[in-house]
């Protein structure tokens, strides 16, 4: 007897021919390229309001436009407007266009200038630096320049429970944290107010929010706008090690990641994916209560990308390519250095000559060479 | 005398008593419709008619009705989209104020056409006096029968429901709309899905204007052919302008759509004129969000033609040198008026109106609208000009709602065709910064 499989959709994401199931997103679609072939990590479009498992998020950052050249087998006209990746089912035949399209990167590089406008870029006392998703993406589309010479909009901290702040100034709006309260409760106390740039997330009349699992908020905020009390101003990211570990909870699956430096348990979040998605929900008690490594059991060191500057500083086996790179690389320098050149004392022939030797001894140039 | 469709009566006294509208002629459409149509029928004659949306888009009503999915089980709604608030545009509330039947009796035609039991009237929140006379001749209509259960004996079932807006220009576009009714924040949706498909609490739910449901009664009492001989070409019937602006007779005319808009401007029947002693200098012909003209296109195309008062005469040109009918809202300029100010105040008024949902439009509005007060206020600089030029283009487009587009038009418009003035206001601070100052045209480049 023959398996009935569901018909699957062929779909070309920026010339790569992929297969999806009816019903997947452009964005998927991509995640399902990069999934398959981890060097085409860079092709699935930044998403900075989507949120796989919030199932109503998406469609409000535009960060992840892209453009479809032809709608579908049936129908290869274009789609007129560039179309939120997020939130688009692909159909048969559609062919898409992300990073081979000027207009698309084009398009990006604008967003990130509108959600910077309105951002404080206080990185350096941020505590979610090092794992902002804003971060990320001003990083890879933005330009270093702004444009904007108005006044930014400020608003006063807020503290949203006894254990979250809200630091609205940082929001970008993207209603992840609005819909996960409408995930784990009814009565959602928070929520957006106010209108256009003056809109800002909040409780009303600053009334706590009331819930085993209102922690989570701060894992799905793609910025800084909501932070951990227990946490804040503890530590940088990057300086702190990532360990998978479990406990026996009575009210979540007691899966977590907990942030150690040393021998100190700093934090606690959800296991997050390459995607930076919570793959499960936690409670309250498992974030904030318990941080002594006694009331975990351990299962090993969380894995990170290597892209990511949490794991600058830590050593990893399984992360590091080629065990002799630095030999090879230390030998090839070696050759390199000129051991006629004169012995030189006077200050400003040293300046001279480092200044024409400035590609020579430029360390990324050799590595690109030698590689 | 021009044909009028939706005014006719509209100066009878106590036409907005059902007695009185009853004895010029109404409600014999809904006894037409329901007693010898079938609603398929009634689809076919305003798909016939080729009466196109009223609200701004223009898109055929008929053809939005065909749109319309009819699964089995699920209720379809009707939501008339009352809430008018474009600046420059009160037809809505003048033919709501004055002859509230009419959009009665049109709303109970399209129910009865697209098969919904329960319609909304969803009317801005600021006028609370006009959702006061809808309540009331809804209670009229209800107690003659033509409203409530089994409708003149024919088994068909209807609840009118008048809801208060919540006050917010965004309520105005179709899916923001739907939220609000369903009592959420006036957020756009996301399409697809369309309403037509998932719209009110996620049934098939047909979204239309005040005056294209008006039309209605018309066109079921003389045929969609006889509406669609109205008209030029796929223009078709009469439209509702709201003239406003330096003009002798500011006012609510209905034309008949091809009138030029040379006569429309100048004749007594309507505007009367530029007020006396000045001249023209721009014009916004379709509501707050179109491109504003310069005053050698407004009558004339580019190429030369008589421009008319029609959907495809206006945007004749494209952006470049037409502009839209959108929702009639026709606000004329004369030399007196400051085209930076007049687009400062468009701009302030799109950025206070922007849901904030989306970030092109929540942060490219409030940009948009610094960047202009710097100007007009004598702090611009010339790149500004051009950083407006690029904020436009990278909101056009790239947002859930149509206000990001509504917000950028005029501004690259006024950049577009008064660039100038604004070189002026930049290069002429002082000058520029007195009060009632306006540039006078002696930077006029050939």
């Amino acid at each position: 007897m023959e398996e009935v499989k569901p018909q699957l959709l062929k779909i070309t994401f920026d010339g790569i021919e992929v297969e999806v199931e009816p019903g997947t997103t452009i964005m998927q679609a991509a995640r399902k390229i990069a999934e398959a072939d981890e060097s085409q990590g860079h092709l699935v479009p930044p998403a900075m309001c989507y949120y796989k498992p919030l199932p109503v998020s998406g469609g409000k950052c535009r960060a992840c436009l892209v453009k479809v050249s032809a709608g579908s087998a049936k129908d290869p006209r274009p789609m007129p407007k560039l179309v939120p990746s997020c939130i688009t089912q692909v159909q048969d035949g559609m062919v898409v266009e992300n990073t081979t399209n000027q207009g698309v990167l084009d398009t990006r590089k604008s967003i990130v200038e509108f959600l910077l406008i309105n951002h404080p870029l206080d990185c350096p006392i941020c505590d979610q630096a090092g794992e902002c998703h804003l971060q990320d993406f001003a990083f890879e589309h933005g330009s270093a320049k702004t444009r904007y010479e108005e006044e930014r909009r400020t608003f006063d901290k807020i503290d949203i429970g006894p254990h979250v702040q809200l630091h609205m100034t940082r929001c970008i709006l993207c209603y992840r944290c609005v819909y996960t309260a409408d995930q784990i409760t009814d009565k959602r106390v928070h929520g957006v107010m106010n209108r256009g740039d003056a809109s800002e997330i909040s409780t009303y009349i600053e009334k706590a929010i009331d819930n085993d699992f209102s922690g989570n908020v701060i894992d799905v905020c793609p910025v800084g706008a909501l932070t951990d009390k227990t946490f804040r101003f503890k530590n940088r990211v990057w300086f702190t090690k990532p360990e998978d570990a479990h406990r026996n909870c009575d009210k979540c699956c007691g899966k977590v990641t907990l942030w150690y430096r040393g021998d100190e348990v700093l934090r606690v979040t959800a296991r997050k994916n390459t995607w930076g998605e919570a793959t499960d929900f936690i409670c309250n008690t498992c974030r904030f209560e318990k941080k002594n490594t006694s009331e975990w059991v351990l299962e090993g060191p969380t894995k990170v990308k290597r892209s990511s500057v949490i794991s600058a500083n830590k050593y990893r086996a399984d992360l590091v390519k080629k065990p002799d790179f630095a030999l090879k690389l230390a030998a090839t320098q070696y050759k390199k250095i000129d051991d006629s050149r004169p012995y030189v004392t006077d200050e400003e022939t040293i300046r001279q000559q480092s200044i024409e030797n400035n590609d020579k001894a430029n360390h990324r140039s050799l590595l690109a060479k030698n590689n | 005398m021009a044909r009028k469709i939706l005014t006719e009566h509209i100066n009878v006294p106590g036409i907005e008593t059902f007695d009185v509208y009853r004895k010029q002629g109404g409600y014999t459409a809904v006894e037409k419709a329901i007693k010898t149509m079938t609603p398929e029928e009634v689809v076919e004659e305003a798909k016939k008619s080729g009466v196109r949306g009223r609200g701004g888009a223009g898109f055929p009503m008929g053809m939005k009705w065909g749109f319309l999915a009819k699964p089995e089980g699920v209720p379809r709604y009707l939501v008339c989209n009352a809430d008018e608030s474009e600046p420059g545009t009160f037809k809505d509330h003048h033919l709501m104020k004055c002859i509230p039947h009419l959009l009665i009796e049109g709303m109970i035609i399209s129910s009865f056409a697209l098969g919904a039991h329960k319609s909304f009237i969803y009317v801005r929140g600021e006028l609370m006096y006009v959702i006061r006379i809808l309540e009331k001749a809804i209670e009229e209509a209800k107690a003659q029968g033509f409203l409530g259960k089994n409708i003149l004996g024919s088994g068909y079932d209807l609840e009118l429901v008048v809801q208060p807006g919540g006050g917010a220009y965004i309520c105005g576009e179709e899916t923001a709309l739907l939220e609000s009714l369903e009592g959420k924040r006036g957020n756009p949706r996301n399409k697809p899905p369309f309403p037509a498909v998932k719209g009110l609490y996620q049934s098939p739910t047909v979204v239309n204007n005040v005056e294209s449901i008006s039309n209605m009664p018309w066109i079921i009492n003389n045929g969609g052919d006889a509406y669609a001989a109205i008209g030029i070409g796929r223009s078709t019937g009469t439209k509702l302008i709201s003239a406003s602006g330096h003009i002798q007779k500011p006012g609510v005319y209905e034309i008949e759509l091809g009138v030029s808009v040379d006569e429309f401007l100048n004749s007594d029947e309507y505007c009367g004129g530029i007020r006396k002693g000045h001249y023209l200098k721009a014009l916004v012909a379709g509501g707050s969000s179109v491109p504003i003209l310069p005053a050698h296109l407004i009558t004339k195309t580019a190429n030369g033609e008589d421009r008319l008062m029609s959907y495809e005469s206006l945007s004749d040109g494209g952006f470049a040198t037409g502009t839209m009918l959108g929702s009639g809202g026709f606000i004329v300029f004369d030399e007196t008026a400051c085209i930076v100010r007049n687009t400062w105040n468009f701009s302030r008024f799109y950025h206070h109106e922007s849901c904030g949902q989306c970030s092109p439009c929540r942060e490219g509005t409030g940009w948009m609208e610094k960047v202009l007060h710097r100007i007009e206020h004598g702090h611009g600089s010339m790149h500004d000009i051009d950083l407006l030029v690029d904020i436009s283009k990278k909101i056009e487009g790239n947002t859930i709602c149509p206000l990001g587009d509504a917000a950028a038009w005029p501004v690259a418009s006024a950049i577009r065709h008064f660039r100038d003035e604004f070189v002026w206001h930049i290069t002429h601070p002082h000058e520029a910064t007195q009060p009632g100052a306006v540039y006078m045209g002696e930077m006029a480049l050939v």
